[in-house]
């Protein structure tokens, strides 16, 4: 009977071989790096990170019993903030139509049409709500229309792409079928694409709503409306009960507002 | 009458997969072309409503050069070319009503199109046809809820109420279990008979063609080796039809034209 | 044979004519009413054309003049990412486990699921603001306000994920006779890990455009140069650092897919 060592060459067992414990290793080495360096050249001072348990709980016991007196003017902004996201998502819908159309591969017409679909939606994306916020409290001023614009560009991207993902997934088979009956490219569109999507549409579009709610919160901090001016106006002059009050409302609202789109998406399917 | 002269079409810088073809369709018969797989059956088929564009060659229904239409006026003769699909090509989410409605869309205004706001004409013989074919119960039925033979029937409709001039037919039985495939090839030739219109079949069942079809055509490799009635489809004949690979015939091409 | 009818209608959505009536209604009524009665001074929004048109004309070209400044606030952000997605996610796997219905005792469940919900239900630009208030001004404000953002999305996830496994390898360890810790170890986490690492990159890649943003309210990284150059009407540098925000977003966004892709 043959030993261990002469059948496999060694004795013991280790999970991993030599060369993946060093790449392993290299990895883990490279993270730690990063994290060190990380920690050592940020600019913080230490002394107020280990102050910072008690300011916490100073600023909290400061927020607390939460300020109600202005509950009725708080849920009136709150309403409007809900306006500006719903507005914005269903604008942003409409929008986002067309510009999906042309950034799916098998539906659009041209070469210079697809890079330019795929342009729009990326631009979208990748710029943060608040700074579309920033740019077009510049342009429009303070007020809701910076809004309701900023979330509008921020959701034809997220829109976009999912929609034109869906596109790009759907069976040919009847777009060729409704070509044979001799139907121009829109009828075709009507009947053998948009049907497919409908579902993909529905829940995109509830989805980012929810985000929306979120998002549109924070406008007011930069001037684009909604309920972030009160928020800001609160903190800015130390009423914490009051903010606090706000807080809550935000909490409420959040929640709600996912609630009420995984009710809607639950139906859609 | 559909007449088809000199067809050729060829992908790329390869072998044409379609070889200089001419086939007639008269009148109101029930013609199917048979052949391996590569013969180039869908393709032929295709190149007639131009769902794949022909490399030369001319193809005339009843008058009308096909080959050379483009836009609104390719749009209008293809209305008038009816097609069944293997896979049935469906729009699944939508009810049986919308699809067989949909073989209308070329008549139609893109409003009564998008608002179903179809005309009367069109729904009464809509349910005519579905009764005829056995499917008027399931008008308002999402059509991924039927069976495979009941699909298929919806696509015969939606192609019939094209008011077509000629029905093609792309495996129409592939798909189907042997009775429901029977049913529908049944189905076909009656049709055919009533409406008094030319139908073109591929398909790869050999029985199926020669109990209900009135002629057979061969195919090999892109080019028509029998065309004749289905009694004259015997051993040899097959043998020549369904033997070989596309080598051996290149080799043959190539001596002939030494 | 019978008559066949000549007149067709889709079967609709709801099916239900009254709950159908009452929800397009319903939709015009608050479309219609909120448009009409929306605050918009649509004097200054006519002038916004004008003054966009300034704007972009005072954008171009963009100004990389202030380099340094640009490339202090943006690896200021991502000093701020690294040190976020770290905490964050270390976090994230003790209140993973007090969220998974399957490992925790009902009021921990609970307790877990409310920190989640408390934690995804704040926009990070309003937790910063509350860290800037509570411990100052600067990038310790923001790492913060990541951590909590990253336990929002990873310690949810995560939470999923454990609800998911198979439950029938920690039975095994059990029976085995393995002490918590242990089964916690070789039944539990092999399964989680993938997961684990999927999110944990993921989140790098989205502390790293947060981190962008929760600098305009004071909390460090290159927001805060943004919202300088904004508020100085330095317009054509703050295109500069917006063409950089989005480059950066973009590369991690593809770096981040394709490790995820090779560990998949």
């Amino acid at each position: 009977m043959t030993g261990i060592s002469e059948q496999f060459g060694r004795e013991d067992w280790s999970r991993h071989t030599p060369k993946e414990k060093a790449r392993r290793f290299g990895i883990f080495a490279v993270c730690a790096l990063a994290v060190f360096w990380a920690l050592g050249s940020i600019e913080i001072i230490w002394a107020w990170v280990w102050d910072s348990p008690s300011q916490m709980a100073d600023l909290f016991g400061r927020m607390y019993p939460p300020d109600t007196s202005n509950l009725g003017s708080i849920l009136r902004v709150l309403w409007e903030t809900v306006n500006i996201a719903t507005f914005a998502t269903a604008l942003a819908v409409i929008v986002s139509l067309p510009v999906a159309y042309i950034a799916a591969q098998n539906t659009t017409p041209n070469r210079a049409t697809l890079w330019l679909g795929r342009l729009i939606l990326v631009s979208s994306r990748s710029v943060n709500t608040i700074i579309w916020a920033l740019l077009f409290v510049a342009i429009f001023g303070p007020g809701i229309v910076a809004g309701v614009v900023a979330i509008m560009f921020r959701s034809i991207g997220f829109i976009g792409k999912l929609l034109g993902e869906a596109i790009e997934e759907i069976d040919t088979r009847p777009v060729e079928a409704l070509e044979a009956t001799g139907a121009s490219r829109f009828k075709v569109i009507a009947y053998a694409i948009v049907p497919q999507v409908m579902p993909t549409f529905w829940a995109v579009a509830i989805l980012r709503w929810d985000i929306n709610l979120r998002e549109s919160t924070v406008l007011g901090l930069v001037g684009a409306g909604g309920i972030g001016i009160i928020l800001q106006g609160a903190i800015d002059t130390f009423n914490w009960p009051e903010a606090a009050t706000v807080l809550l409302a935000i909490l409420a609202l959040v929640v709600l507002g996912e609630i009420v789109s995984a009710f809607l998406r639950r139906r859609i399917l | 009458m559909l007449k088809i002269t000199d067809l050729v079409k060829s992908y790329g810088g390869g072998a044409p997969v379609l070889k200089n073809l001419d086939l007639t369709i008269e009148g109101e018969s029930v013609v199917s072309i048979i052949g391996s797989s590569g013969a180039g059956k869908s393709t032929l088929l295709r190149c007639i409503n131009r769902l794949v564009e022909p490399t030369s060659g001319s193809i005339v229904l009843n008058g009308t050069e096909l080959t050379s239409l483009k836009g609104r006026q390719l749009r209008a003769a293809r209305r008038k070319i009816g097609m069944v699909f293997q896979g049935f090509n469906l729009v699944d989410r939508l009810t049986v009503m919308e699809n067989v409605q949909s073989g209308r869309l070329g008549y139609i205004s893109t409003w009564a199109a998008i608002m179903r706001r179809y005309p009367k004409e069109d729904i009464r013989r809509a349910y005519e046809l579905m009764e005829r074919v056995g499917i008027a119960q399931y008008a308002n039925t999402r059509a991924d809820q039927l069976s495979g033979g009941e699909r298929q029937r919806v696509g015969v409709v939606r192609a019939l109420m094209q008011e077509p001039e000629i029905l093609l037919a792309d495996e129409p039985t592939a798909s189907l279990d042997p009775k429901t495939s029977e049913q529908i090839m049944g189905l076909l030739r009656d049709l055919a008979g009533e409406l008094k219109l030319p139908v073109l079949i591929n398909i790869h069942n050999v029985t199926e063609a020669r109990k209900y079809t009135d002629r057979i055509v061969g195919m090999r490799f892109g080019r028509i080796i029998f065309d004749d009635l289905p009694d004259a489809l015997d051993e040899e004949a097959m043998e020549r039809i369904y033997s070989g690979s596309p080598h051996a015939d290149r080799g043959g091409d190539l001596r002939e034209a030494s | 044979m019978s008559q066949h009818p000549d007149t067709w209608r889709k079967p609709p959505f709801i099916a239900n004519p009254l709950l159908r009536w009452a929800v397009y209604l319903g939709a015009l009524a608050y479309f219609g009413w909120v448009a009409a009665t929306m605050p918009i001074d649509w004097a200054r929004v006519a002038q916004g054309i004008e003054r966009a048109g300034r704007i972009f004309g005072g954008a171009f070209p963009p100004s990389f003049e202030r380099g340094g400044l640009l490339i202090d606030g943006f690896l200021e952000s991502l000093k701020i990412a690294i040190l976020a997605t770290v905490g964050g996610v270390a976090l994230s796997i003790p209140i993973a486990f007090m969220a998974a219905r399957n490992v925790a005792p009902l009021p921990v469940f609970y307790l877990g699921r409310a920190i989640i919900i408390i934690a995804r239900s704040f926009h990070p630009v309003i937790v910063a603001i509350i860290f800037v208030k509570a411990v100052g001004f600067g990038p310790f404000a923001g790492v913060l306000t990541l951590v909590v953002y990253s336990i929002g999305f990873v310690a949810k996830m995560l939470a999923e994920r454990i609800e998911e496994i198979d439950f029938g390898q920690v039975e095994a360890m059990r029976a085995a006779g393995a002490p918590y810790l242990s089964t916690l170890v070789y039944a539990i986490f092999p399964q989680i890990m993938p997961r684990q690492i999927g999110l944990t990159i993921y989140q790098l890649d989205s502390n790293l455009r947060a981190s962008a943003v929760v600098g305009i309210v004071g909390a460090g990284g290159i927001g805060a140069t943004l919202a300088n150059a904004f508020g100085r009407y330095d317009y054509d540098f703050a295109l500069a650092i917006t063409i950089v925000i989005v480059a950066v977003i973009l590369v991690s966004e593809a770096i981040s897919g394709q490790i995820r892709k090779r560990i998949a």
